[in-house]
């Protein structure tokens, strides 16, 4: 087991690597001076070579490149051109906010999706059926950040419920819109993947046999389908924290939410290049950890895939 | 085949779904009430009525004729993005499914990387190194959208290699490139279809999220997600110039997502959990 472990976290280190160079070819990409960015157009030629020696854009690209990884070592993913604060505080700061939404988005999800795709299964080829798929591809259609204005339209302006930004003090009225907007794509991908996932369960010989026993069908889906049926869900919720990272993007934009998100768009406002692609750069980092652990887990709760693996 | 497509419900309700945009799309002059760029402040952020059926938006333009135009900008970056991560994802694809060995795992590695990062904040990284524009649109989403392409053809493609007539085709002398295209990308057809009807779904709302950030075409050129973008500051007293432009996202993205699904499982039920 613990070599599984080992070897799976030496072969993230690789992409870790690739996430950092494609990151830094995006940053050598920008456009123009970077300095200009900085202190903008109307700057004397001294200034902007103080500033270009200062951040060491004076360098050539290989020695740059080789800094730069030196600073992500030590968890340095530089300063705001726009304020000065470095880029890992500020997103340490922002994370546990963004961390707090994707986990009530998560719980959303869940407690919708789940049971949204277990109904759907169960009477498979009925209207109702056909209604809830309809609802899962509607919830992979629609954009993420339309449903949050249609949500703050309907709930916030016209029937004054609930408040439309902001995290307020932990009040639980201001997470729940951004939570059902951000878990909106969650719903639908999780129903549809419980329902494929229920279908196959219920197709399986031990369900015909609890059936032939004379055992209750509420019974065989809620003590002996679901439970099987449940194994490869709880590894694609997690491995769809992804979508969470892309959709906080839009989601914490919308309701005002002082998360990442946020930080990202604030920085692509301003132009402020090390916030975009510390905030791309940190995403993407967590997205590949988020990944490890579920890959992790999912070798220690599924038996079949160690027996495999052996 | 023809009788399965039009037997199959989802093929045939995405499809007209699609159809409808796609005559929107071509016929935008013939079809738009008024001119998308004519600014008319008189009548600005007026409601749906007789004169203008969607409303009006900030500066008074006709909100469904920009809606219109806006039609032709989101199908053509859908298309074209599309299209562009096809090419590349088939030739890293094959190149690594074929040839195996160090090659295969050079590209299995770039694919692994160009997964980790979450679509659209990479797109967003890409489009601010780059600067917003049209053009920044179709390569942020064909450099997220590639790798998708490539994991699944391949498999494919690995799959294919091992077939009978490849051996058969490779001891009669047939070279690499002629197995290639006469043997090997035949199979990848229907996945390909399928993949690319998703995938211009999922980057019509790449390109609406982008736009919607301020990273997309710049105004005035009328797209679905600025629109939105727009009327967010007038939700309270125009909520119409937001609330239109995202349904009609919706209403698209829904008829490639389920011409998508049908042809799925026309051409290969098993595929569907594959790709799920």
């Amino acid at each position: 087991m613990l070599c599984y472990i080992i070897k799976r976290i030496l072969l993230t280190l690789p992409v870790l690597f690739g996430i950092a160079t494609i990151t830094f070819i995006l940053l050598f990409l920008v456009p123009g001076d970077a300095t200009l960015c900085v202190v903008g157009e109307r700057v004397d030629k001294e200034t902007m070579e103080i500033i270009r020696k200062e951040r060491g854009l004076d360098k050539p690209i290989v020695e740059r490149y080789i800094n730069y990884l030196s600073r992500l070592i030590h968890l340095d993913l530089g300063r705001s051109y726009s304020t000065g604060i470095q880029v890992s505080k500020a997103i340490s700061q922002r994370f546990p906010n963004t961390l707090y939404l994707t986990i009530a988005a998560m719980f959303v999800a869940i407690i919708i999706g789940i049971p949204l795709g277990i109904f759907s299964a169960v009477m498979r080829g009925r209207f109702v059926d056909y209604i809830c798929m309809f609802l899962a591809v509607f919830g992979v259609s629609t954009p993420v950040f339309w449903f949050g204005l249609l949500l703050i339209c309907v709930f916030s302006i016209y029937l004054g419920w609930l408040p439309a930004s902001g995290m307020g003090n932990g009040d639980i009225r201001h997470l729940i819109m951004p939570a059902l907007t951000l878990g909106l794509h969650s719903v639908a991908f999780i129903a549809r993947i419980t329902r494929t996932s229920m279908l196959e369960v219920i197709g399986e010989n031990y369900i015909r046999t609890a059936r032939a026993k004379g055992v209750y069908e509420y019974m065989v889906i809620l003590k002996h389908a679901i439970k099987n049926a449940l194994i490869p869900i709880i590894t694609l919720i997690g491995l769809d924290f992804g979508s969470y990272l892309n959709g906080s993007v839009l989601t914490e934009t919308i309701f005002g939410w002082p998360g990442l998100g946020r930080y990202a768009v604030e920085g692509i406002m301003k132009r402020d290049i090390p916030i975009v692609m510390g905030t791309v750069l940190f995403g993407a980092t967590v997205f590949v950890l988020a990944n490890l652990v579920v890959d992790i887990l999912y070798y220690l709760l599924n038996p079949r895939i160690r027996y495999d693996k052996k | 085949m023809i009788k399965r497509l039009f037997s199959n419900k989802m093929v045939l309700f995405g499809g007209s779904i699609v159809l409808i945009f796609v005559v929107v799309a071509i016929c935008c002059p013939l079809l738009s009430p008024y001119d998308p760029y004519q600014i008319n402040l008189c009548e600005r952020l007026q409601p749906p009525s007789k004169e203008h059926l969607c409303g009006t938006d900030n500066i008074g333009r006709d909100v469904l004729s920009r809606i219109i135009y806006g039609t032709r900008v989101s199908l053509a970056i859908g298309v074209i993005a599309t299209l562009i991560s096809l090419i590349f994802g088939l030739f890293f694809g094959v190149l690594g499914g074929y040839f195996g060995g160090y090659i295969d795992k050079m590209v299995l590695c770039l694919i692994d990387i160009m997964l980790a990062f979450p679509g659209l904040l990479l797109a967003i990284g890409i489009a601010v190194a780059i600067g917003p524009g049209l053009l920044t649109l179709f390569m942020a989403l064909s450099i997220v959208g590639w790798a998708g392409f490539a994991r699944m053809v391949r498999g494919v493609v690995i799959a294919a290699k091992e077939q009978a007539y490849v051996e058969a085709a490779r001891a009669i002398g047939v070279s690499d490139m002629g197995i290639i295209t006469r043997h090997i990308l035949p199979n990848c057809l229907s996945m390909v279809i399928v993949l690319s009807t998703l995938k211009i779904g999922s980057f019509i709302l790449g390109e609406a999220a982008l736009s919607f950030l301020g990273l997309g075409a710049q105004p005035p050129t009328p797209t679905w997600g600025s629109m939105v973008s727009t009327g967010f500051v007038f939700l309270r007293s125009a909520p119409w110039i937001s609330i239109i432009p995202g349904l009609t996202i919706a209403v698209v993205v829904i008829g490639f997502n389920l011409l998508g699904d049908g042809l799925r499982d026309i051409f290969d039920p098993k595929l569907r959990q594959k790709i799920d």
